[in-house]
C-alpha cells in the first residue's frame, strides 16, 4: 500500500481524502495556497507545502507546483479530488510521467470522457442509451444543421463538446433561432474551452438528474453502487442530493447500472466514476461521465457501506475490487445538503470569518466539513464550506433527521444557505419526491415574484 | 543537544587551538566562539610569564547556542521563493556558489537555483544590495513564498 499520498485539492474534499489515508495508515501531504495556510487538513497533514498565491491558476491549477511538491516530499501517489485538475488528462499524464501514481482513470480515459461527443459515442457503442440528437459534432453545412434540428424535434439544446457540468449550452425553441444559436455556442466554446466543436441533443422538458456510481479495477472488474438523484439544482449547480432516487423502479435501476458497469469493462475504466443521466418517462438518457470522485459521494457510501475514497486508493494501488456486484446491497436512504457560504436567496457569496460554529450530531448524521470556529472562508474559491448528510432506514426518517440536524447547525459570521435547505425540506414537491431539474429554479422564481 | 555534550564541546575548544567551533545536529546548532564579543579581557601574556596563584584560564566564552538553527535575522529585503522545489546554491554539484554572505548583488544577478520537475530555474535578485543572509541549506526543499535570502 502507498506510504505517502499527496492531496492535490483543498476544502472539504482534501479533509475527506486525508481521513481515508489516515485510516489506511498512509501519510498525507497537504498542498495549500497562501489563502489556505490555516486549513484544518493542513494542520493535520504529516507534511504540507505552500504551492502558490491564492489564485487557483497559480496554485491548485498550477501543474508544476503540484508535481514539485510531490517530488520534494517523496510522495508516491497524487489524489486530485474533484474540480481543479481532477479531470485534466494532461495533468494525469504528467503525474504518471513524473513517476507518481495518479489516483484516477488512465489519461486516455479522462481524455475520452472529457470530449462529450466521443463520450456519447463510446457509450452508444457500449449499449448505454443516450439523448437523441445529432449523433456527433454538428457539421458546417447549414442545411444539414437545419435538417438535424427537424429530425431531433424542438426544443433542442446545443452543447459544447469541450464543455460539461452545465457550461457551454444553449436551448433553441424554434428553427428560426437555430443557426444563430449554433454560431454563438461555437464561438463561446472556442473561447472557453479552446474547442469550437458542438453537438445537438433533444431538450428534455422535465427530466430528473439521476446518476450511477461505479467502481472499476485494473483487472477488468467493474460494479455499480446504485444511483443518486441530484435534481435539486440551481444554474446547473447541485444543492441537495439523495440516494436511492425516490420513485424509481429498482429493476430499471439495475438494468442501467449493469449497462454502466459493462461500459466500464469495455473501455477499461479504472477507479471511481459517475455516469450522469437525464431520466424522463421511465427512460434513462446518458449525458456525460465524470471520471473522478464526486461531491455527493457520501449518500452512496451511507446506503452501501462502501468507502468510495478508500476504494479509489486501493484500486490505484493495483488491488482487485473487494466487492462483487452481488455483495452490494442498498439499505436505507441518505440525503445530503451542500452548505455554501452565500446568501440563501440572492446567492451572493459570503466569504469571511466564521465567528460561531457548531455542528449537529446524533444518530444517522454525518458532517463532511473542513470549517471550524474562527476559520476564515477565503474569497478565492467556490463557496461550499461543507456537507450535512443524514441517513435513515426510510426516506422519511432521513428527512426528519436532516431537519433536526439543520436546526441545530450554527454558522455565524458569514451567511449560509442553511435557511434554503430548511425551506426545501418542508417543500411539498420535495417531500413527494421525483421533482425535475427545473423545479428549484421555478420555485425560487415564484418566491421572488411573490415577494 | 544536552548540557553535558555542550560542556564537552566547550572543553574541546578551550583545550585546543580552535578559535571557533560550530556543530549542527538536525535542527539544533551550537557555535562556540573563543574570542566572543563580550569578554575582551586584556590579559597580557608574554612568553615565560606564568600567571600567579589561582588564576584559571577563562572558559571559552561566550558560548552561543542557537536552537533552532537560524539566529535573529538581519534587517533587509527578503527574497522569497517563487516556486516549490529544491534549493541549490551553485549551478552544479561541486561548483562555486552563486553568492556568499557579504557579496554585493545587482538586480537580475542569479542568487540560486530551484529545481522543480527536473528543470533548473535560476532565481534572480529582485533588489540590489549586499547578501546579508542565506536562509536555506543547499539541497533543502522549499515551498512557495519561503524566504531564501536577505539583501540589505
Amino acid at each position: 500500500m502507498f506510504e505517502k499520498i499527496l492531496i492535490a485539492n483543498r476544502g472539504e474534499i482534501a479533509l475527506r481524502i486525508q481521513r481515508a489515508c489516515r485510516e489506511l495508515g498512509i501519510k498525507t501531504v497537504a498542498v495549500y495556497s497562501e489563502a489556505d495556510r490555516d486549513a484544518k487538513y493542513v494542520k493535520l497533514a504529516d507534511e504540507s507545502v505552500c504551492i502558490g498565491p491564492p489564485q487557483s491558476a497559480h496554485s491548485y491549477l498550477h501543474v508544476p507546483a503540484i508535481i514539485s511538491a510531490a517530488e520534494v516530499t517523496d510522495a508516491e501517489a497524487i489524489h486530485p479530488g474533484y474540480g481543479f485538475l481532477s479531470e485534466n488528462a494532461d495533468f494525469a499524464e504528467r503525474v504518471e510521467n513524473s513517476g507518481f501514481v495518479f489516483i484516477g482513470p488512465r489519461p486516455e480515459t479522462i481524455r475520452l470522457m472529457g470530449d462529450k461527443v466521443c463520450a456519447k459515442d463510446a457509450m452508444k457503442q457500449s449499449g448505454v442509451p443516450c439523448v437523441p440528437g445529432s449523433d456527433g459534432a454538428l457539421p458546417e453545412d447549414e442545411a444539414e444543421i437545419l435538417r438535424m434540428g427537424r429530425e431531433t424535434g424542438y426544443p433542442v439544446i446545443i452543447k459544447a463538446s469541450g464543455g460539461g457540468g452545465g457550461r457551454g449550452m444553449r436551448v433553441v425553441h424554434t428553427e428560426a433561432a437555430l443557426l444563430a444559436a449554433v454560431a454563438m455556442t461555437k464561438s463561446e466554446a472556442q473561447t472557453a474551452f479552446g474547442n469550437p466543436m458542438v453537438y445537438m441533443e433533444k431538450y428534455l422538458e422535465n427530466p430528473r438528474h439521476i446518476e450511477i456510481q461505479v467502481l472499476a479495477d485494473e483487472h477488468g472488474n467493474a460494479i455499480y453502487l446504485g444511483e443518486r438523484d441530484c435534481s435539486m439544482q440551481r444554474r446547473h449547480q447541485k444543492i441537495l442530493e439523495e440516494a436511492p432516487a425516490p420513485l424509481l423502479d429498482t429493476k430499471l435501476r439495475d438494468k442501467i447500472g449493469e449497462a454502466c458497469a459493462a461500459a466500464c469493462r469495455r473501455i477499461g475504466y479504472r477507479g471511481a466514476g459517475t455516469f450522469e443521466f437525464l431520466y424522463e418517462s421511465d427512460q434513462f438518457f446518458f449525458i456525460e461521465m465524470n471520471t473522478r470522485v464526486q461531491v455527493e459521494h457520501p449518500v452512496t457510501e451511507l446506503i452501501t457501506g462502501v468507502d468510495i475514497v478508500q476504494e479509489q486508493i486501493r484500486i490505484a494501488n493495483g488491488e482487485k475490487l473487494r466487492y462483487k456486484q452481488k455483495d452490494i446491497r442498498f439499505t436505507g436512504h441518505a440525503i445530503e445538503c451542500r452548505i455554501n457560504a452565500e446568501d440563501p436567496y440572492t446567492f451572493v457569496p459570503s466569504p469571511g470569518r466564521i465567528t460561531v460554529y457548531h455542528v449537529p450530531g446524533g444518530p444517522g448524521i454525518r458532517v463532511d466539513s473542513h470549517a471550524y470556529q474562527n476559520y476564515v472562508v477565503p474569497q478565492y474559491y467556490d463557496s461550499m464550506i461543507g456537507k450535512l448528510i443524514a441517513y435513515g432506514t426510510t426516506r422519511e426518517q432521513a428527512i426528519a433527521r436532516l431537519k433536526t440536524a439543520l436546526s441545530e447547525m450554527v454558522v455565524e459570521g458569514i451567511k449560509t444557505n442553511i435557511p434554503l435547505h430548511g425551506d426545501l425540506l418542508r417543500d411539498a414537491a420535495f417531500l413527494q419526491g421525483g421533482s425535475s431539474i427545473h423545479y428549484l429554479e421555478q420555485k425560487l422564481a415564484a418566491q421572488k415574484k411573490a415577494s | 543537544m544536552d548540557l553535558r555534550k555542550i560542556k564537552k564541546l566547550i572543553d574541546l575548544v578551550s583545550d585546543s587551538g580552535i578559535a571557533e567551533l560550530e556543530i549542527t545536529e538536525g535542527e539544533e546548532k551550537v557555535r562556540i566562539n573563543r574570542f566572543g564579543p563580550v569578554s575582551q579581557q586584556t590579559v597580557m601574556m608574554s612568553p615565560g610569564y606564568a600567571p600567579q596563584g589561582g588564576y584559571a584560564p577563562p572558559p571559552a566564552a561566550p558560548m552561543v547556542a542557537e536552537v533552532p538553527a537560524v539566529a535573529a535575522e538581519p534587517e533587509g529585503h527578503q527574497v522569497k521563493s517563487p516556486m516549490v522545489g529544491t534549493f541549490y546554491r551553485s549551478p552544479s554539484p561541486g561548483a562555486k556558489s552563486f553568492v556568499e554572505v557579504g557579496q554585493s548583488v545587482s538586480v537580475g544577478d542569479t542568487l540560486c537555483i530551484i529545481e522543480a520537475m527536473k528543470l533548473l530555474n535560476e532565481i534572480e535578485a529582485d533588489q540590489s544590495g549586499v547578501v546579508k543572509a542565506i536562509l536555506i541549506e543547499n539541497g533543502q526543499p522549499v515551498e512557495y513564498g519561503e524566504p531564501l535570502f536577505i539583501i540589505g
